[in-house]
């Protein structure tokens, strides 16, 4: 499959100060990530909060500038590209955020919200613009009269068919979808997430969806890459990776989600907590919570390897 | 066009439905009714001040000099025959005026600066909020008092003074608006849409500091008339014979003990002027707090 | 096994601008000493309301208008405020929020917290509690030494949601309340912080009542589970059982709805959403987004009965008797 997304050797740096009085520290947020997002998949980004998701989400869409490295859109490289050459490109990709309360600017109207797209991109008349946001609000569930209300008016689930409608509505290529079904309730992700494919069917989209619920991946995904502080730990097809998890971070997320009516379980559960980005573990980034941890891995930083063709793993077991 | 007609009364609707909620917060504010009334009443005053006062306010008649508050001059005569009371009348019109005038250009100087501070940050920040810093530095009173005797007397300078004082508080408040505003998701999205810079501070950033401004410029309100009347009554703003109150209470000055209510009167209307604003401003405070109203 | 909490024909409503919000609609719940039940719904059913009932915590502009809540057979609502901190809340029922860090207070460290918390349930001194803080600390897991000096805004979520369970517990309570305890966790920490409230609550004795809007969650963790919608108790049964024979249109809807490794099915959900409370639909309160609904339904409120022993439902489908599966 041909990649509509290829990043190269990113990288992410953030300057943290504490005070003003203190060096700057480094925050790794993306540290040295490469992959190709095959046009027409559903690309799901898994891991912890604070792996790094969101920033790898919007590095992709240049909402920042990366340290390092390589982002292609459609074989174009759009690394170092300024705001007036990206505008034809932010018509190509847009973003569906996590929060649905704070996602949409509270003083507009629905329509002023989702036709924003089109004001900054064409010049349209009016009723174009109005027949444009009615069709895309209606392609995502919503109806006419809508676009008269303001965001307060509107659950959780329909404020994210708001957010998608606005996205939608320049007719992107890609989406990237972080977290857009945690803050729903499961009756209402339900459907989202049926929208979600639907919408990728008829509109032909690539989605990079990031969440951190493994059964949403398992739903929705057909590629899966797993990370934590700021590596790719684990990344496949969707089928390998949830038939063939390798990488013991991978089990454990896994091994944490509830299982639904099954009864109590025993399960094993990585130690502690993720760990600070300031000062991340030495070797293995894994190894001061992993279960299977050897000597090695606080020595030495495993590599990449490739369990089977577009199976990649970092850990020592499999070296 | 496309059935909007409907969509047009549901709005409307809404208006009403928040209208209705304005005011049954403002009733269960009593402190904020009566600054209400108080400011009504100044604001009717302004308005209506060739209707109310019975003499003209600034000519002199040396027959009635000093008079104390009869039923002829309720409030009493100044040193040169003038009624008191009509001064105090056509004083709130350039109170009022001084307010507006203030407001809207201090206002404008204030948000301009705070929102530009705030989105851009970095190095057009550090200059912009070192130049607040500066004027942030000197007591208000004081700073307004050497301003105005730069620029020299008169009304006009003073208001000038006032608003190159009363501004910094204001790019404080919209400095803060405008940097929490600016990294909440929505206005990533904005970006991610392509919006530029000036787009997404004037469409979408500029909005959302309004209110919290405008409160800012109402409970600011009330100092500007007592900055305005500091100045009149330190003789570097409104000069003899305009009727500011300040200045009318600064005229009375020499005549405290004798003739007590040449000042008084002025003075008691600053005070309540200003004990009005305070209230009004306060209750709207109160009431765009977001905890309170929804 | 003696009953430890009954609450009977529970109103709570709330007064607002826009109108009084029926927040709970005489609703029914029991908890035996030492059972763990589970309360469920979406968001804005009335879970944390009933919560928050049951430690008397409601405050203007909520009221508790009617019903009873027995605890250790008295009826708590009949107790002065003063009795209700002296004997009950903090001493025999104790509560941890979905927000620990904001639940702690800034301004402390959390071992002089933990330390006011023992001192004030068992009326010790401050300094003699402060020597049972590590204990404490440790059997929630904590590094006693590192984090006995920390304020609550150097915790992590997970870490501060350990620090609630310590004091929740450190009072040995009968009765422990957990409103969503670990939804803004990650999965992980989720695991983590169940296996340690399982294995605390087994050791104390404790009940718990377990609010969460995962069926996931509440069917491991739980012995029964209630089903909340639009404040009524809509459906009561074991846990094992409403999965396996789920009666309620709306708890087959929210079960239909969770994703499940593995069962690539699709997920139906259910369409609409939890109605405005202050003008809930008439009849059944789920008839707008039920599939099932008949002419009844929307005139005549279902009422709570017993399908079979110990499966409690509130759904005309079942009322005559009729059993569907
Ligand atoms: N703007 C920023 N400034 C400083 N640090 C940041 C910024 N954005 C993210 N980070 C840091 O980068 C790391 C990854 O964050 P993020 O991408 O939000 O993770 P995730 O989405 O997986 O939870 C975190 O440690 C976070 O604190
Ligand atoms: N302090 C409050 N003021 C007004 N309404 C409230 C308040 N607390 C809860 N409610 C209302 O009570 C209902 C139930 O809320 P809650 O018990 O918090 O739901 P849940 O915990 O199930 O999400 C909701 O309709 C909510 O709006
Ligand atoms: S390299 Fe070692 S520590 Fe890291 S995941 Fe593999 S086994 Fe665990
Ligand atoms: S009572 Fe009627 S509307 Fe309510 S859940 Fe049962 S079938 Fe549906
Ligand atoms: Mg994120
Ligand atoms: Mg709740």
């Amino acid at each position: 499959m041909e990649a509509i997304v290829t990043i190269e050797n990113l990288r992410k740096y953030f300057d943290i100060k504490k005070s003003i009085f203190s060096k700057p520290r480094k925050v790794k947020a993306i540290n040295d990530i490469s992959l190709n997002i095959p046009r027409g998949s559903i690309f799901s980004v898994v891991g912890e909060s604070g792996s790094g998701k969101s920033t790898l989400g919007r590095l992709i869409l240049k909402l920042i500038e990366p340290t390092s490295g390589k982002i292609c859109f459609e074989g174009e490289d759009i690394t170092d590209l300024g705001s007036k050459d990206l505008i034809k490109y932010r018509r190509e990709m847009q973003i569906v955020q996590q929060d649905p309360y704070n996602s949409l600017h509270p003083r507009k109207l629905i329509k002023d919200i989702v036709g924003e797209g089109l004001k900054i991109h064409y010049k349209l008349p009016s009723d174009e613009i109005y027949v444009r946001i009615k069709g895309i609000l209606e392609r995502v569930g919503l109806r006419e009269e809508h676009m008269f209300r303001y965001p307060h008016e509107f659950s959780g689930g329909q404020r994210q068919r708001i957010a998608m409608a606005r996205a939608l509505v320049l007719r992107p290529k890609f989406l990237v979808l972080d977290e857009p079904t945690s803050a729903l309730d499961v009756s209402v992700q339900a459907r989202t997430l049926a929208l979600l494919k639907e919408l990728k069917e008829s509109l032909e989209l690539t989605y990079l969806f990031i969440t951190h619920n493994l059964a949403v991946v398992d739903y929705i995904a057909t590629h899966v890459t797993v990370m934590y502080l700021g590596k790719i730990m684990e990344l496949g097809s969707k089928d390998e990776i949830f038939s063939n998890p390798k990488h013991p971070y991978t089990m454990s997320l896994l091994e944490a989600i509830p299982s639904v009516g099954r009864g109590k379980r025993i399960r094993k559960i990585p130690r502690g907590e993720i760990p600070s980005p300031l000062d991340p573990p030495k070797g293995c980034l894994f190894h001061t919570r992993c279960l299977q941890a050897m000597d090695i891995c606080s020595k030495e930083e495993p590599d990449e390897i490739e369990i089977s063709k577009g199976h990649l793993c970092r850990c020592h077991l499999y070296s | 066009m496309h059935n909007e007609g409907s969509n047009v009364i549901s709005r409307r609707q809404l208006l009403v439905e928040d209208w209705k909620h304005t005011l049954y917060l403002w009733r269960q504010n009593k402190l904020a009714m009566v600054g209400t009334v108080l400011v009504a009443f100044f604001i009717l005053i302004a308005i209506f001040a060739p209707l109310i006062a019975p003499y003209d306010p600034i000519e002199v008649d040396l027959s009635q000099t000093l008079l104390p508050p009869s039923s002829e001059h309720i409030f009493g005569t100044d040193q040169f025959g003038r009624d008191i009371f009509s001064r105090v009348v056509y004083g709130a019109r350039i109170e009022v005026g001084i307010i507006l005038l203030v407001t809207v250009i201090s206002g404008t100087i204030g948000l301009a600066v705070g929102i530009t501070a705030g989105y851009f940050g970095g190095v057009i920040d550090d200059v912009l909020m070192r130049i607040t810093d500066v004027f942030l530095s000197f007591p208000n009173l004081i700073l307004a008092m050497a301003l105005s005797a730069m620029l020299g007397r008169g009304v006009f300078n003073a208001i000038i003074a006032i608003s190159l004082v009363g501004w910094t508080i204001i790019a404080r408040l919209a400095r803060a608006e405008s940097m929490k505003i600016k990294s909440l998701p929505y206005i990533e999205a904005i970006r991610a849409l392509g919006a530029s810079n000036i787009r997404i501070l004037l469409l979408h950033i500029l909005p959302m500091c309004m209110s919290p401004v405008l409160v800012q410029l109402s409970l600011r309100m009330g100092s500007i008339i007592l900055t305005a009347a500091g100045l009149g009554f330190l003789g570097l703003g409104a000069q003899p014979p305009t009727p500011e109150w300040g200045a009318i209470v600064s005229d009375g000055r020499s005549y405290l003990v004798e003739q007590w209510w040449i000042s008084t009167f002025p003075g008691l209307f600053i005070a309540l002027v200003v004990l009005g604003f305070n209230l009004l401003g306060d209750g709207i405070r109160d009431m765009m707090d977001p905890r309170i109203r929804r | 096994m003696s009953r430890l909490l009954d609450v009977e024909n529970l109103r709570v409503i709330f007064h607002t601008y826009r109108g009084t919000i029926k927040a709970l609609n005489g609703i029914r719940l029991w908890l035996n000493e030492e059972e763990r039940l589970g309360i469920v719904g979406e968001t804005g059913c009335g879970k944390s309301v009933s919560a928050l009932s049951v430690m008397r915590l409601i405050e203007a502009p909520g009221e508790i208008i009617d019903g009873q809540i027995l605890f250790e057979g008295n009826d708590i609502l009949k107790l002065s405020e003063e009795d209700m901190d002296r004997h009950i809340r903090g001493k025999r029922m104790s509560m941890i929020f979905q927000e620990p860090i904001s639940a702690l207070n800034p301004v402390f460290k959390v071992g002089f917290q933990i330390a006011e918390t023992i001192a004030h349930c068992n009326d010790i001194s401050i300094g003699d509690a402060y020597k049972l803080v590590p204990e404490s600390l440790e059997m929630v897991g904590l590094d006693w030494k590192r984090s006995i000096d920390l304020y609550p805004h150097e915790l992590s979520g997970g870490m501060a949601q350990r620090v609630m369970i310590a004091m929740a517990l450190a009072i040995k309570p009968k009765l422990l309340i957990a409103d969503e305890p670990t939804s803004a966790l990650d999965v992980t920490i989720q695991a983590q912080i169940l296996q340690l409230l399982d294995e605390l609550v087994k050791i104390g004795k404790n009940a718990v009542i377990l609010i969460t809007h995962d069926l996931g969650v509440a069917s491991e963790f739980c012995d029964r589970i209630t089903v909340m919608y639009a404040g009524n108790v809509i459906e009561i049964s074991n846990s094992e059982e409403i999965f396996d024979e789920p009666l309620h249109p709306y708890t087959k809807g929210l079960i239909s709805s969770i994703p499940i490794i593995g069962a690539s099915r699709e997920l139906t959900g259910i369409p609409g959403s939890v109605p405005d409370l202050v003008s809930p639909p008439s009849g059944c309160r789920f008839h707008p987004r039920c599939d099932f609904c008949f002419d009844r339904c929307r005139t005549e409120p279902p009422t709570l009965s017993e399908i079979s022993p110990g499966h409690f439902v509130a759904c005309h489908l079942y009322s005559d008797g009729v059993k569907e599966g």
